[in-house]
């Protein structure tokens, strides 16, 4: 069955829009994660153009970060506070990434950064991942030892503006959230995701939050993050196709209540390095496609005006 | 670049009726099935039927062209071993869709001068340079111009090889043109000419709209004409997806 998108102006099965919903699904419920990093690409791949396929992922991040955060608020698992200054700079971020994507739009380089993001970002945060879990996995201990990393950030602590995240626990500068929260709001304008894959591994590592509430504080902040994107990719690109961010969600929720009941039968850490291996393989999938020679060194694009 | 269509199409008629008593009267006639092609949310792509009849023998061609759209071709270059869109050259009037159908291969018909005066056949598409890079070596923008064809070719909005007529006892024709799903809508134009001795003889014209119809429709021209009022509405659809999302996942 087929459905013709209006804003994407294509027609596409109806069924690989909710098979591809449901696979990333799963995906996110079984390690936590957004999946946008997962289906930007997956939507250009079948041939959603580009800057549809990142306003359109924007609008069903919204949405899936909603039904996340609702179960981890039950379990009080959100720092509203912390939240709060995140999105204070994912506000600053993704606005200037919106203003950003434009301006490479119109110079032609869009594709060419958004490639770019995800090889730098999904090969740091996927080689990262992949070293630590797999050095926990050898000497079979826990993941304090690599919590001592944060005592180098000394210089960190003697930023000004010191707020007290009771949730977090935490007696830092606001300056620092704030900070994140800019980095990961640009990434998310550019590349159509919602920032949890480097959000939540800064939260740990840069911030020192406690892992319990890494996860609701992130789905928090990132449903205003995303919220932000959609609307100014809508305003400035008219690039956010709801039927499509619709069907991606039926698939995705379904997906994530098996992903989530799978990822119980599996240690941390298991899951840890399963994930940095598919992240690892999206990044060199997409460095592989920069550095072989293309079938046709011309390609055409409408006129985008500046 | 290329003159005008409509312009070369008038000379052609404006010949043809002076042309003496041959080609006087309606020697060609020829209509479509269908004038109004409308995208609803379950289309995949339409076929049109283009029909006629011609008086004596004779060759015909069938030109299909869309809206006119302006076009940025880019080139990639290798740059510290990643290719990059470095040069790009800007077309304007370039049709969104071409197709052509011919009763015989366009190079039996006529000469490829006759081709390309009258636009007909992928490589003959008028386009014009942008104001910016006319400066630009005649052969750089041909190569420009050959890469924007092949591209469009590759998408399948540009045919690649003519497709058929066939013609019954030498006086009725019929040819299948086939609409992709991801055609633009606007006006497009179909010319039908009749070739005799290598020469165009007659040619008619006849038009199509192509237009998004029902709820995509809808969408589309919300999506475009209150961009903010659909940015919030998409963000509210979300959250009440999302919200209901989670209370199902509770229950269960």
């Amino acid at each position: 069955m087929h459905f013709y998108l209006p804003i994407a102006e294509m027609s596409v099965n109806i069924f690989l829009i909710l098979g591809m919903g449901g696979g990333i699904g799963f995906l996110s419920g079984l390690f936590g994660v957004g999946g946008g990093f997962l289906m930007t690409p997956l939507l250009i791949f079948i041939g959603v153009p580009a800057p549809v396929a990142v306003g359109t992922e924007a609008n069903q991040i919204v949405a899936s970060s909603v039904s996340g955060v609702i179960a981890h608020w039950r379990r009080g698992n959100v720092d509203f506070k912390m939240g709060g200054v995140l999105l204070a700079g994912g506000f600053i971020g993704s606005s200037a990434g919106v203003v950003l994507f434009k301006f490479l739009q119109g110079l032609g380089q869009i594709d060419l950064t958004i490639k770019l993001c995800y090889l730098i970002f999904l090969g740091i945060i996927g080689g990262l991942m992949f070293a630590e879990s797999a050095r926990t996995i050898i000497r079979s201990k826990s993941v304090s030892a690599t919590r001592g990393k944060l005592h180098q950030h000394n210089w960190l602590h003697g930023l000004p503006f010191k707020m007290r995240f009771r949730r977090s626990k935490l007696y830092i500068s606001a300056l620092l959230p704030l900070m994140v929260g800019a980095g990961v709001g640009v990434l998310s304008a550019l590349m159509g995701v919602g920032g949890g894959f480097i959000m939540v591994p800064a939260m740990i590592y840069l911030l020192g939050m406690p892992t319990s509430v890494v996860i609701g504080t992130s789905l928090f902040q990132i449903i205003f993050v995303t919220a932000n994107v959609t609307f100014l990719q809508a305003v400035t690109t008219q690039t956010v196709d709801v039927p499509l961010a619709l069907l991606l969600l039926v698939g995705a929720v379904i997906g994530a209540q098996f992903g989530s009941k799978y990822s119980v039968r599996l240690k941390g850490e298991q899951l840890r390095i399963l994930l940095s291996v598919m992240v690892l393989a999206v990044c060199a999938k997409i460095g592989y496609d920069l550095i072989v020679t293309p079938a046709d060194l011309y390609s055409i694009a409408p006129l985008v005006a500046h | 670049m290329k003159a005008n269509p409509t312009a070369l199409l008038l000379l052609i008629v404006a010949f043809v009726s002076c042309a003496g008593s041959t080609a006087r009267g309606q020697a060609l006639v020829a209509d479509l099935s269908n004038h109004h092609v409308a995208i609803t949310t379950g289309f995949t792509g339409t076929d049109v039927l283009l029909f006629g009849a011609v008086e004596g023998k004779g060759d015909i061609v069938v030109v299909i062209t869309g809206p006119p759209e302006t076009v940025v071709v880019r080139n990639k270059q290798r740059i510290a071993g990643i290719w990059i869109n470095a040069e790009s050259v800007k077309f304007e009037g370039v049709p969104n869709f071409y197709a052509v159908a011919s009763s015989r291969p366009l190079d039996e018909i006529t000469s490829p001068d006759i081709l390309e005066t009258q636009q007909i056949g992928p490589q003959n598409v008028a386009t014009t340079t942008g104001a910016d890079d006319r400066a630009r070596p005649a052969k750089e923008i041909e190569q420009f111009r050959a890469a924007l064809i092949r591209n469009k070719q590759r998408s399948g909005l540009y045919s690649v090889e003519p497709e058929h007529i066939g013609i019954v006892s030498d006086r009725l024709f019929r040819t299948q043109i086939r609409f992709p799903s991801n055609m633009a809508t606007g006006n497009y134009t179909a010319v039908v000419y009749l070739f005799r001795k290598g020469e165009a003889v007659q040619a008619v014209s006849t038009p199509i709209l192509v237009e998004k119809v029902g709820i995509g429709a809808e969408i589309y021209s919300f999506a475009h004409n209150q961009s903010a009022l659909y940015g919030i509405a998409a963000i509210v659809i979300a959250v009440f997806a999302g919200w209901l999302g989670g209370v199902i996942f509770r229950k269960v």
